[in-house]
């Protein structure tokens, strides 16, 4: 009987130190839960109305674009890819829903239709970009954000258009409803439910497990058989469609489709990914941990304000939170 | 052993050029059913290039492989893992980050039954964890216990025996193995060279590539000697001295 018995370092009891950090490996949502509820508490301390139903519903209304376009970025980040048009794709959805609803007089299910192909057509360049050419994610979506950027003020003549001259569907996503003293849109629900959506892809399907392998080890997936450009043209066109559903949650919650409605969104949806745990370096991290990431950097803008704190500070405490999200990734990822 | 010892893999012919550089010129392979054979020769003498031609990891420019006789044409790693030809390849091929059960179920994993396998497209998580361990524990390999536990956290030895089991669970024909060896210590090869004799005693086909010289006459049946891109000879270890091996690699002898 041939045994593999050398027991290499295999037997050594962990100390608490690595017991955390192995922890931290297998459930990379842990940290930013526990920034979370840490900063929930303090704000909370601080000033009571931060627990308030109406406060935190503000605060879910004010998440939900960012976090509708931190999916997308995710699923690229995981793949070792960057997005840095997110923000201008979602505006050039928006503005073209209202141009053609709107301007047009098209039926507000057609005019969503529209924008979910423009969604698809803004992933698929890029995904085609860094797939068929093999550039680089970041290059390739700088690139983008200029184009797509030029492409929506020129479609929109840089006017924006009100929610009030659109078909009701295309603002419904703004509608509120009282739960239990809560004031909850439906656009709040469609970005909850595109995240359960995305995480029972990411880690129920093989598809799910794919992207990991490709962000992980593109040639390690290769060998296995995974058609690695395949899985990340998937990728991309998926973020193609959580950005059209950002545009869609976007018009509700500003009562508009602007121009200048998400600019920086890309760098917003970068932070939510980072802080909530997923690597930059790809192949590591949840969904999960991004849904906690955007409500961590939208409380700390609630939380600051509410507290009287000047509102500068909120940009330092975001910086700070990136850079401890970073460090804590590199210690996790030296997990023996 | 087989009365007419047909290959249960062959490859006749196979040429492949890198822009102007001739990576393989013209060579035949034969593998037997429970055989070790070695593949030795210098660096650059193709011995990389011709297992991936071998395995679908790369297609040759030219000349025809089979499978029990049957000609075959591989363009994928896919290809041949579907006709029971498994890889280990020296950089392992493995995921860092994601755990044993996954790493070896990669690119090939099991759906859950019915409408939330085929529908939902739900993988079978817990039972390729459970039968992940089974395959490990079947090859006799002790050190990995939890199935769950990401590859990155295991030793370089444990990492090969990862890569090994999953090439031998899903290996009907032949296993290749690419310089398995090379970045373990002493205790580790020995127990690497156990399961290559382990998976010959199960009749497969084992190819094995090294530069090893003790190890390859340990375990050959018979040697394959690449030298400039050509298959220079084939000996074996009772016919040739390792000294003799190295001199027909290095273009001394012959």
């Amino acid at each position: 009987m041939s045994q593999f018995t050398s027991a290499i370092s295999s037997t050594q009891k962990p100390g608490p130190a690595q017991s955390v950090q192995r922890l931290l490996h297998r459930h990379p949502a842990l940290s930013p839960a526990v920034i979370l509820v840490i900063i929930v508490v303090a704000f909370t301390i601080a000033n009571p109305r931060f627990s308030n139903p109406q406060t935190l519903s503000l605060l879910l209304q004010q998440t939900a674009v960012i976090a509708a376009l931190a999916v997308g970025q995710t699923l690229i980040i995981l793949t070792a890819g960057i997005d840095l048009s997110v923000g201008a794709a979602a505006i050039l959805a928006s503005l073209v829903m209202a141009e053609v609803s709107a301007g047009m007089g098209m039926p507000g299910w057609l005019a969503l239709v529209v924008g979910g192909v423009i969604g698809l057509v803004a992933g698929a360049v890029n995904g085609a970009l860094v797939t068929r050419l093999s550039l680089p994610p970041f290059i390739v979506t700088l690139a983008t954000l200029s184009v797509f950027t030029a492409i929506a003020l020129l479609a929109s003549g840089a006017k924006s258009t009100s929610a009030k001259d659109m078909p009701a569907l295309l603002s419904w996503t703004g509608v509120t409803f009282s739960v239990g003293g809560f004031s909850i849109t439906t656009g709040v629900l469609i970005v909850l439910a595109l995240y359960a959506v995305v995480a029972f892809a990411l880690n129920r399907t093989a598809w799910g497990t794919h992207v990991y392998a490709v962000g992980g080890d593109a040639e390690a997936a290769r060998l296995s058989g995974i058609r690695v450009s395949r899985v990340t043209m998937s990728v991309y066109l998926v973020a193609g469609v959580t950005y059209a559903v950002a545009a869609w949650v976007l018009i509700g919650r500003a009562g508009a489709a602007t121009p200048n409605g998400i600019v920086d969104g890309n760098l917003q949806s970068i932070t939510a990914v980072v802080i909530g745990g997923t690597s930059l370096f790809g192949g590591r991290g949840g969904i999960g941990g991004t849904l906690l990431g955007a409500l961590i950097v939208q409380s700390l803008t609630v939380g600051l304000s509410l507290a009287g704190v000047d509102a500068q500070y909120r940009l330092l405490a975001v910086g700070v939170l990136v850079l401890f999200a970073v460090a804590l990734d590199q210690w996790i990822r030296k997990a023996r | 052993m087989m009365s007419e010892r047909e290959p249960v893999l062959e490859a006749r012919g196979i040429t492949k050029r890198f822009g102007h550089v001739l990576g393989l010129d013209d060579v035949d392979v034969e593998v037997h059913a429970g055989e070790v054979l070695a593949i030795i020769g210098d660096n650059g003498a193709g011995k990389s290039t011709l297992i991936k031609c071998l395995t679908g990891a790369l297609v040759p420019d030219s000349g025809q492989l089979y499978v029990d006789g049957t000609p075959v044409e591989f363009r994928r790693p896919q290809d041949a893992q579907a006709h029971g030809i498994e890889t280990v390849y020296q950089s392992l091929a493995v995921v860092p980050a994601l755990d044993i059960a996954r790493n070896m179920y990669l690119g090939r994993e099991e759906r859950l039954p019915g409408f939330l396998g085929s529908v939902l497209r739900m993988t079978d998580r817990k039972g390729m964890r459970v039968r992940a361990k089974e395959r490990i524990d079947a090859l006799g390999i002790r050190t990995i216990q939890d199935p769950e536990v990401s590859v990155e956290s295991l030793s370089g030895g444990q990492r090969q025996a990862v890569a090994v089991a999953r090439a031998a669970a899903f290996g009907s024909k032949v296993v290749v193995l690419d310089e398995p060896t090379a970045a373990l210590g002493v205790r580790e090869s020995a127990q690497v060279l156990e399961l290559i004799k382990r998976l010959r005693g199960e009749g497969l086909g084992v190819v094995l590539i090294s530069h090893n010289m003790p190890h390859v006459w340990e375990v050959a049946d018979r040697i394959h000697v690449q030298r400039l891109g050509r298959r220079a000879a084939v000996i074996t270890p009772e016919s040739h001295t390792m000294t003799d091996g190295v001199a027909l690699m290095t273009g001394a002898a012959g």
